[in-house]
């Protein structure tokens, strides 16, 4: 009974809200154009001149190079008379894509029922498309213009880049990274795994290189800089008290903290009460960490919420 | 918690910002910079981060463009382009006198992370020889006089993690003493704090300092103030307020039975 | 060779980059590095995906628990790759209309787009933004003032909360004194995120410092090769 009683609660509680969705999802189709997204098209044409250099025109001829990009109507200025013009169009592929967008949500939120399938189903969505669109961009971002057009520059050229020079031809410098690549993915293989060390060292040592210039740098000598001030301060009208014990309790509650995290001295006497007032200190931090974690957080489920409540349901403007 | 947040997204609520020290220091950095300056925009965050870091994003393109400042974006994070987008998007159609490549620019992402920011502190063409629409930065107007990121006036950063603020302080504003402004994560903002202010001019923390900054941004161009999509961040700050009362009396009620059930206990 | 070489590479690699920042002439070999460096990472993209790949599909193959969510995985995997790399639904670039290739692979209403914008974009927030759930659950469950450290940590909390919304200013309006301004939340919140959270962050930027310092060093010097493996 014990273990009972909280899933009939928890069936009841999301039994009502999904009844409760469900009654607002008829009641904003029946008074507004819920989950539907209408477009305008934009034709786009292109003329030849006797260089073959191509340019926009209002009056595209035969052999022109022509197309149609379609602009989302924004709800502002959907008007009845906008549909009735036939300017305006319904899109299917976006409207099932907000529909898509929405439903996703929700298997997303589902997970505070529980595990279930809807949930496990959209987070297997996740895994797979972040995947491949982090790899379909790192190839058009870097790998095509940083790699392949100084391999073979006039391929990439009249292949993608036509805008980049090709006249520098091939480099031969940039085989390297190529072979690095190629043998980083040896790494996959069934044997001969110990030939991806060669990159991984190369991407370790230049880790190290800077990141250790860069810790020293700003993290270690500029925060040590940055810690020594004044305990004593004056302005124009004298001795300043608020200043002054700002400045001297920043120094101690530094000191008192970095002797916290100092444990090559045992933290008794007055090391250890002096590391006490450190971990007062780190707590306030922790604190205020934990405070601006949460403002994140509802920043976050606030704007879910915005989407389904204004672009999907449009019970408020859509953002 | 739902209800929390939602009651007040449906009500429509908003509240009255007091804009604070951090927000007063990140509006000034952009603002006292003369007309025309030099901004790099770095957008290192994804979607996930997008309820809390667009609209301060969006502000501070809107402020630049106010300004009237050349503005070079760019992203280290491989979703950060698409939010690069957004702020060109916005650019396009409430600044339609701003042209691209003489006042606005866009660069691809690249990966790398720090190794980017190093990268570019030296040779801006060694990453990017083209700009987004694949045009040769010798062509374009704004980006043929730029060698390195050097010759920047101000980096404004957007930042959900790494890369984000810490390395663009590591490797261009301590090293090179580049005036550089963040907008973070609440998750973020209070490592940024020790940065402040000789390797950080100022930092935006989560959504309320968003809200502060586009009070800012309404206080001294009221015009803005009639965009309703520009208040984005002071509109988030109802339901904001509502969750985090709903939070205090969370830890005060656990409290309670805790100090209750001890009370039980000793008796 | 299976360990000798990479050994050397990582600490020609560290020590050209460590060089490079502090003598001039060798600034062109930093930089060529850190461009290697960048093109690799692409390479680790690849190798990230490919080991994605190789789990889910041994997962599938082998009929294991959940194998149709893994299946999902790679559809969807595949599906992105094909659709983002063939710039499906994607138009010429307006500057260059007769270069079919030339185009934003993440043009409105392309392929890649539609999914980047449908099922990245929810997914992937409402993700994080169930945070705000356990945030609330675990502030409920674990917040508890059992000691000094624990009630700090907890008003500090308290304070920053309010202090960052209106109740902070709102809580204090038309009671407090004009010389007791500095009490009201929002300031109290700037006070401690200036003050207290400046020095324990400062403390722990320090110290992480120290740590990042010595790992390097270890690894330039190679005393640290736990990245060469076992065999």
């Amino acid at each position: 009974m014990s273990t009972d009683t909280p899933k009939k609660s928890n069936a009841l509680i999301w039994g009502i809200i999904f009844v409760i969705g469900a009654i607002m999802l008829v009641w904003s189709m029946t008074t507004s154009r819920t989950g539907q997204v209408w477009i305008t098209p934009e034709q786009h044409a292109f003329t030849a001149d006797a260089d073959g250099k191509y340019s926009t025109t209002q009056t595209p001829v035969a052999g022109d190079i022509e197309w149609t990009t379609y602009n989302v109507v924004p709800d502002s200025e959907l008007t009845q008379e906008v549909i009735d013009s036939g300017e305006a169009s319904l899109s299917w592929s976006r409207t099932i894509g907000l529909w898509l967008s929405a439903i996703f949500t929700l298997f997303i939120l589902s997970f505070l029922v529980g595990d279930n399938p809807a949930y496990k189903f959209a987070e297997a969505m996740v895994v797979g498309t972040s995947a491949g669109y982090v790899m379909v961009i790192g190839l058009w971002d870097v790998f095509v213009p940083n790699l392949l057009a100084k391999l073979f520059p006039v391929l990439v050229q009249s292949w993608t880049l036509p805008g980049m020079d090709a006249s520098g031809g091939f480099q031969w410098l940039y085989i390297i990274p190529a072979i690095l690549i190629i043998m980083l993915l040896f790494q996959l293989m069934p044997s001969g795994g110990w030939i991806s060390r060669w990159p991984i060292a190369f991407f370790i040592g230049i880790t190290a290189g800077y990141r250790m210039i860069g810790y020293v740098e700003a993290d270690l000598v500029a925060q040590i800089k940055a810690g020594i001030v004044p305990l004593w301060i004056t302005g124009e009208g004298g001795f300043e008290f608020w200043p002054t014990f700002n400045a001297i309790l920043l120094t101690v509650a530094t000191l008192s903290a970095m002797i916290y995290f100092f444990f090559s001295i045992e933290h008794k006497g007055l090391v250890g009460k002096t590391a006490r007032v450190g971990i007062w200190f780190l707590m306030i931090t922790f604190g205020a960490s934990f405070g601006y974690t949460v403002m994140g957080r509802i920043a976050l489920l606030a704007a879910r919420l915005e989407f389904l409540f204004g672009d999907w349901l449009h019970f408020i403007p859509s953002s | 918690m739902l209800l929390a947040v939602s009651i007040p997204i449906l009500a429509k609520t908003v509240f009255p910002e007091v804009i604070s020290r951090q927000a007063k220091l990140v509006f000034d950095a952009i603002d006292d910079l003369p007309d025309g300056s030099r901004v790099l925009l770095s957008y290192d965050f994804d979607p996930a981060s997008q309820g809390e870091l667009l609209p301060m994003a969006q502000a501070f393109t809107r402020h630049c463009s106010i300004k009237g400042h050349k503005q070079y974006y760019m992203a280290l994070w491989p979703l950060g382009s698409p939010m690069v987008d957004l702020s060109i998007d916005t650019i396009e159609s409430e600044y339609p006198d701003l042209v691209y490549g003489e006042d606005y620019v866009k660069f691809d992402y690249k990966t790398g992370g720090e190794a980017v920011i190093r990268m570019i502190t030296q040779d801006l063409r060694g990453m990017f020889e083209l700009d987004s629409k694949g045009i040769s930065l010798d062509d374009i107007p704004m980006t043929k006089n730029v060698k390195n990121i050097q010759d920047m006036d101000l980096i404004i950063n957007v930042s959900a993690g790494d890369p984000g603020t810490k390395q663009w302080v590591q490797f261009a504003a301590t090293p090179f003493g580049i005036t550089t402004v963040s907008g973070c994560t609440g998750v973020q903002a209070p490592q940024m704090y020790p940065y402040i202010p000789e390797q950080l001019a100022g930092v935006l923390g989560a959504i309320k300092a968003a809200a502060e900054y586009e009070a800012a941004i309404d206080d001294a161009y009221p015009s803005i103030a009639d965009n309703p999509k520009a208040q984005e961040a002071k509109r988030r700050m109802g339901p904001q307020l509502v969750a985090h009362s709903l939070m205090i009396v969370l830890i005060l009620v656990g409290n309670w039975i805790f100090f209750m059930s001890r009370k039980r206990g000793q008796a | 060779m299976k360990r000798t070489v990479p050994l050397v590479i990582a600490i020609v690699a560290g020590f050209v980059l460590l060089i490079a920042n502090f003598i001039p002439f060798a600034e062109g070999w930093g930089l060529t590095a850190q461009e290697w460096f960048n093109i690799l990472a692409v390479g680790a993209m690849v190798l990230g995906g490919g080991n994605l790949v190789k789990l889910h599909l041994m997962k599938v193959s082998g009929q294991r628990k959940g194998w149709g969510y893994s299946l999902v995985t790679i559809v969807c995997f595949f599906g992105t790759i094909i659709i983002g790399m063939s710039k499906m639904g994607v138009h010429p670039n307006t500057l260059y209309p007769d270069y079919a290739w030339s185009g934003y692979y993440l043009e409105s209403g392309s392929g890649l787009w539609w999914i980047y914008q449908h099922m990245i974009v929810p997914l992937t927030s409402m993700m994080f933004a169930m945070l705000a759930f356990y945030v609330a659950t675990a502030a409920f469950r674990a917040f508890r003032a059992k000691n000094t450290e624990a009630t700090l940590l907890l008003v500090t909390a308290g304070i920053v909360l309010l202090g960052r919304t209106y109740a902070g200013v709102w809580l204090f309006d038309g009671w407090l004194p004009e010389s007791m301004l500095w009490l009201r939340f929002d300031n109290l919140t700037v006070w401690i995120m200036e003050i207290p959270n400046t020095a324990g962050t400062r403390a722990i930027t320090i110290g992480i410092a120290l740590g990042v310092v010595a790992t390097s060093l270890r690894i330039l010097l190679g005393v640290d090769r736990s990245y060469l493996g076992q065999d």
